[in-house]
């Protein structure tokens, strides 16, 4: 097992005046035995930068190491790594057994070994029965799972995982979230997982990166990111439905942004004067969206109810009042955390 | 024709049955005649439909020559089917070989000039043997290579066809699978071998059978090729046995046609299920 350090990674395509910089100089350190999660919307880089880590892409700029090793210039055979793909890529004519058996093979890993090895993957995995299958004849979420065989096997000092749930469907998501789960308390290895869904981040992630535009945006435990969101990209990314951004909230100075969640305002019988412009019930709560009349313009504020509270009525006017401590302020141009 | 009706299903089997008996029928002639004796053939006009009874002397002389009863000196097929078999087993060889690794580099190497390369191999796709007759003769004939195997099978072995085929293979399996490879510590060879290979085979089996027949049947060119009779293909004979002799034993050039066809016909029957795997699907 080892760390990840990444310091000041850039990553352009093409060269000279026509090159497009994707990634600007990302720096984190992550440590020995941690599940971390690159989190972003589509085209944020977050991919690029796993498969730099990895070694499919060349760094640009800047240095990746692994344990003590810098690996700018290793083949990801000899990084020690092992990687489980969107679309599991598993060799199509091969068995099971054979598919999480390969890489080992080139290695010149001994057979009873390599047998050793696979029976004991597949007994964690549960693809006992499964072994002389073809991929063809497995279902999605056993496919993943031979993916996920083949990179045990190798018994990496990294796991990098690309967006390995993305095919699943939402049951088999949150079943397969569970077993990642379990599988990285069991092993302890280092594990990089990128993905677009914020839900998988939350969960998954003891520490989350969230990328925008090929930067940092921020670093931290998931719950650190929901209560702190260092820019205002990340307190919308982050959290679901989005944090309330008002750029000019009642008494607060200019060039500020005030943020706040739609579960820390509350329907109060004086305060902030909202219309009520629509409703969502979603089961266990309710999504009120306020309109705030402001000048010409209005904006729309999401109000979180939880079940059993009274309902307000459509158009009516409500006030709400916002709990003071969970107030986030922005600077309005720079969108970083003041 | 989605429903199903008895008179349509009526008219569509005849349809066929009447094809089927349009292409059947000569074959039929073929193999009658050669089971005749060759006065039998003559003389009785029109030639008889039931199958005679000189079949086994007819093949024999057809393979291994001889003196006939009319009194001509053949000199039999079976050099030539030998001639014919090697030939069309050395291009089939040879083209996929060149082509998959022509499509391989093309494909998966980055070096300069990929895409000229590629677009001067697609060129040639233009030019059909006939065209580039007189050169590849003059080229063939300086290199010393007249009545051999090589001179008979290396200029048909370059391919741009098959190329073109692995290319477009190649490029709709995911590259995913290249990188996993790369992860796994497979090396371009290795996975050449490992995974690109075995995921064409279906490709590689249709491509056989194509080329089997293209070089089993090549006329032109081993007439222009050879000029020694233990190099001509069967193909060949069977043209020689009509013209040069003042009579013509029917009977034994119907028999080298049916063993001229047989082999094409064995290839394509023992490999249609790969073969027709190979033109409908592809399995990734």
């Amino acid at each position: 097992m080892a760390s990840i350090t990444l310091s000041k990674v850039f990553k352009s395509y093409g060269s000279g005046k026509t090159a497009n910089q994707v990634i600007h100089g990302v720096s984190a350190e992550i440590h020995d035995g941690e599940f971390v999660v690159v989190v972003g919307p589509s085209g944020c880089g977050k991919s690029t930068l796993l498969r730099m880590v990895a070694g499919l892409e060349e760094i640009s700029g800047g240095e990746i190491s692994i344990g003590s090793r810098v690996v700018n210039d290793l083949e990801p055979s000899e990084r020690d790594i092992a990687m489980v793909f969107q679309n599991y890529a598993l060799y199509p004519h091969m068995s099971v057994f054979d598919n999480m058996a390969y890489g080992l093979k080139i290695a010149r890993v001994p057979k009873d070994e390599i047998k050793a090895r696979v029976d004991k993957a597949a007994k964690i995995l549960e693809l006992g029965q499964y072994l002389n299958r073809k991929p063809r004849e497995l279902s999605g979420g056993q496919r993943q799972r031979v993916a996920m065989g083949r990179a045990i096997v190798r018994q990496p000092q990294v796991f990098l995982f690309d967006e390995p749930l993305s095919n699943l469907d939402a049951k088999l998501r949150a079943h397969t979230r569970l077993e990642i789960q379990k599988l990285h308390r069991d092993l302890g290895i280092t594990s990089l997982f990128v993905t677009h869904d914020q839900v998988e981040a939350m969960t998954l992630a003891q520490r989350m990166i969230v990328m925008n535009a090929g930067i940092m945006e921020q670093f931290g435990t998931p719950e650190e990111v929901y209560a702190r969101p260092a820019s205002t990209f990340v307190a919308t990314f982050i959290g679901s439905p989005p944090m309330n951004l008002i750029k000019e909230a009642p008494g607060a100075k200019p060039g500020v942004t005030v943020g706040i969640r739609p579960e820390h305002l509350d329907i109060t019988d004086s305060g902030w004067a909202l219309t009520v412009d629509a409703l969502e019930t979603l089961g266990a709560e309710r999504l009120v969206y306020g309109r705030w009349q402001h000048g010409e313009g209005y904006e729309l504020v999401i109000i979180r109810c939880d079940e059993g509270r009274p309902v307000p009525q459509l158009g009516s006017t409500i006030h709400v009042t916002p709990r003071p401590d969970r107030l986030h302020y922005f600077d309005t141009t720079t969108g970083k955390r003041i | 024709m989605v429903e199903r009706r008895p008179v349509l299903t009526f008219v569509s089997h005849l349809i066929l049955v009447l094809g089927i008996i349009i292409i059947a029928f000569p074959l039929y002639l073929t193999f009658v005649a050669s089971t005749q004796t060759a006065e039998q053939i003559t003389q009785s006009i029109p030639m008889s439909l039931v199958p005679g009874t000189n079949l086994i002397e007819t093949y024999r002389t057809a393979l291994f020559g001889g003196e006939t009863s009319a009194g001509s000196n053949l000199s039999g097929a079976a050099r030539m089917m030998w001639v014919s078999l090697v030939t069309a087993l050395i291009i089939p060889i040879g083209k996929t070989t060149i082509s998959l690794l022509s499509a391989f580099a093309i494909v998966y190497f980055r070096f300069p000039f990929r895409n000229t390369v590629f677009w001067l191999i697609f060129i040639t796709l233009m030019l059909p043997v006939e065209v580039r007759i007189g050169p590849t003769y003059e080229v063939v004939a300086s290199l010393g290579m007249l009545n051999t195997y090589a001179g008979l099978t290396i200029p048909l072995i370059a391919s741009a066809t098959a190329t073109f085929l692995f290319r477009q293979f190649f490029l709709t399996v995911p590259d995913e699978l290249v990188e996993a490879a790369r992860i796994d510590g497979a090396g371009p060879m290795r996975f050449f071998r490992d995974v690109l290979i075995p995921l064409s085979a279906t490709s590689i089996a249709a491509l056989f059978v194509i080329q089997f027949i293209y070089g089993w049947n090549q006329y032109l060119w081993p007439l222009l090729m050879t000029t020694h009779e233990d190099m001509y293909p069967v193909v060949m004979g069977i043209k020689r046995l009509l013209g040069g002799e003042a009579y013509t034993e029917w009977n034994v050039v119907m028999a080298t046609a049916i063993l001229a066809m047989l082999p094409p016909a064995l290839v394509v029957i023992l490999m249609q299920k790969w073969f027709v795997k190979g033109l409908v699907d592809t399995e990734k």
